[in-house]
């Protein structure tokens, strides 16, 4: 399809305003992406899970020192600067590493899926086959964690048309798949309430340091020139900063200071809420759904 | 292969352009433009609403912003829409600051799709300038004359209908061209045309629909261009726009009117660590005397009134 109709145009200039708790004027939330890349995965027809043949040491090393090396100094700065984290999981990692996953629930982070591995990827798959992705992901969060999953990114950002409708048929809340604001606002899907809460490509370490090659300290200036327009504007109304992470990139010790001179930067302001995804798409939901949905204009027909 | 020695032959070796579109012309030696009371740079900004399919082909190639994983790229499509929704707003409220009027690059599908969006354009007095139908459909040399011919009029068509104006302007989608196209644009009423780079001033395309005006819309000057193709700072973004217009103002002095052209694109220069690059370059291009904030047909007219 030409376009995936997921939302109606609401012009940013002309939206009802939102109030964050404590009257803040950015709702803040860090979403670290804990993931497992398999070795050697099945291959999906549109998509090779490695640049180099199977085994493609250099690549899946890389993403492993996240889990063995990167998240454990993450974790440190997130604690130092009373930030939780959102946690964006390949559910398989319960499995594989269940120590990573305890040391996120002892500080309260929230969990969301990001699928079942990194390596394995939502294009192609049937209805029943997403379906059940979905459900694994739903009965893994819950089994190793407690927690009723309610947010989702899909994996490796990989989809069907139906990813989106399946997802809340099957009673999560809030999606970080889509990257057209800065505020939530209403995913229209067949049926059920989905929230869209603004994660980022912009602010992601993947995108800076992999694709636009920045220095650690260019990152940290990213950040904070990225939350000092959102707070300024915030006083109008309530807007969302997301930081999206891979312990793998930031965590490794020559991008740890910039960061966190970053993150206290950002956290050590007064009208700042320090929310998880859950939280915000809550928040939104309970107080602002309704009357975004109001003022939303219909999408017209392109020639 | 063998190199036959045809390819030793060179028609089109003589004094002036290999062909006849446009005369060759050396900047510094032309007749000093005297703009409207005396401004010495007129300035242009030009930020493209752009609509990038979710589907698209990218026939025969693909533009830049194209969709670039595997269907369907939500990621890119409604980050490229973030552009029509929040960016664009932004960079309205830096140009409102100064009173500057754009010329607003269009897709006719983002009209279609988003009316308020447009009139929030027409409802700053901005100019209109058709781009094309959307990012899928560019012009090319493989497009039949009679597709393109249909392309460009129905574009045109739902332009001029929603803005209610002449829509005098073009810029093709990535700036391409078939060799048709200049003499299509003017048949269909197109005063001039965005897509070609090698000047700072307007000039003189022949099209077989007579004189069609070619406007210095630039592609270094572009958001795009620098901060996602070239990676430069905001700051190295910022310094870019402010040394191009301190060169063309001082050149303005002895050498007459010049242009700062600015092409923008919402869904780039309007996030939020972005914008104030553009918001600190206009301060510093508006602090000066001289400068004429326009739009492109404003400028070309003026331009046009003074070669006669």
């Amino acid at each position: 399809m030409r376009d995936p109709g997921l939302y109606d145009y609401l012009p940013y200039e002309m939206r009802p305003q939102i109030r964050w708790p404590g009257g803040a004027r950015v709702a803040f939330w860090v979403a670290p992406n804990i993931e497992f890349y398999e070795l050697n995965p099945p291959r999906n027809p549109a998509r090779a899970p490695w640049a180099r043949p199977a085994p493609d040491v250099l690549n899946y090393s890389y993403r492993d020192y996240g889990n063995r090396a990167g998240f454990w100094r993450m974790l440190g700065a997130m604690q130092r600067c009373n930030m939780r984290g959102s946690v964006s999981l390949n559910v398989a990692m319960c499995e594989h590493h269940p120590e990573v996953i305890q040391a996120c629930a002892d500080n309260g982070w929230e969990f969301y899926s990001h699928g079942t591995y990194n390596t394995r990827y939502l294009m192609g798959m049937t209805e029943a086959q997403e379906r059940s992705v979905i459900q694994d992901s739903i009965n893994t969060i819950r089994k190793h964690t407690g927690q009723k999953l309610d947010g989702w990114l899909a994996p490796a950002l990989t989809y069907t048309d139906n990813t989106l409708n399946l997802v809340a048929e099957m009673g999560l809340t809030y999606v970080c798949d889509l990257f057209h604001d800065d505020q939530p606002g209403a995913v229209k899907v067949r049926q059920g309430r989905l929230i869209s809460v603004p994660y980022s490509l912009e602010m992601n370490d993947v995108i800076v340091y992999n694709v636009n090659l920045v220095s650690p300290r260019r990152y940290a200036d990213i950040l904070k020139r990225q939350f000092d327009r959102l707070y300024e504007e915030g006083e109008t109304s309530g807007t969302v900063m997301c930081i999206p992470l891979h312990p793998y990139l930031v965590g490794q010790p020559y991008r740890m200071a910039a960061f966190e001179e970053a993150l206290s930067y950002i956290t050590s302001h007064d009208k700042v809420w320090l929310a998880t995804g859950r939280e915000i798409a809550k928040h939104f939901s309970d107080h602002y759904y309704d009357a975004f949905a109001m003022a939303s204009q219909p999408v017209g027909e392109a020639p | 292969m063998t190199i036959p020695d045809t390819y030793l032959e060179y028609p089109q070796r003589r004094y002036g352009m290999d062909h006849d579109r446009y005369d060759w012309s050396m900047l510094p030696r032309r007749q000093a433009v005297a703009w409207p009371d005396g401004a010495r740079v007129a300035l242009w900004v030009v930020p493209a609403l752009e609509w990038f399919p979710l589907d698209m082909k990218g026939v025969p190639f693909k533009p830049p912003g194209a969709m670039q994983t595997a269907y369907p790229d939500l990621r890119h499509y409604t980050l490229r829409d973030y552009g029509n929704r929040v960016g664009i707003f932004r960079v309205m409220k830096a140009l409102d600051r100064h009173g500057i009027r754009a010329s607003v690059a269009v897709n006719a599908a983002v009209a279609a799709r988003y009316p308020s969006l447009l009139k929030a354009c027409t409802q700053r007095h901005w100019e209109v300038i058709a781009n094309g139908l959307d990012m899928d459909h560019l012009h090319h040399g493989a497009l039949a004359v009679a597709d393109e011919k249909q392309l460009i009029d129905t574009t045109l068509a739902l332009l001029r209908k929603a803005s209610g104006q002449a829509v005098r302007g073009w810029l093709s989608p990535a700036k391409s061209e078939s060799a048709a196209t200049p003499d299509l644009l003017r048949a269909a009423g197109v005063d001039y045309v965005c897509d070609w780079v090698n000047d700072d001033m307007p000039f003189a395309l022949r099209t077989d629909a007579g004189v069609l005006h070619a406007m210095p819309h630039p592609i270094d000057m572009d958001d795009t261009t620098i901060l996602v193709q070239n990676h430069h700072t905001e700051d190295d973004f910022r310094d870019q726009l402010c040394d191009q217009f301190d060169v063309l103002y001082r050149e303005s002095a002895t050498q007459g009117g010049r242009i700062m052209a600015i092409s923008l694109h919402p869904w780039v220069i309007g996030q939020p660590y972005r914008i104030k690059a553009l918001e600190d370059a206009l301060d510093h291009i508006m602090r000066h005397r001289g400068v004429w904030a326009a739009t492109g047909s404003e400028i070309l007219d003026a331009w046009v009134a003074l070669q006669a």
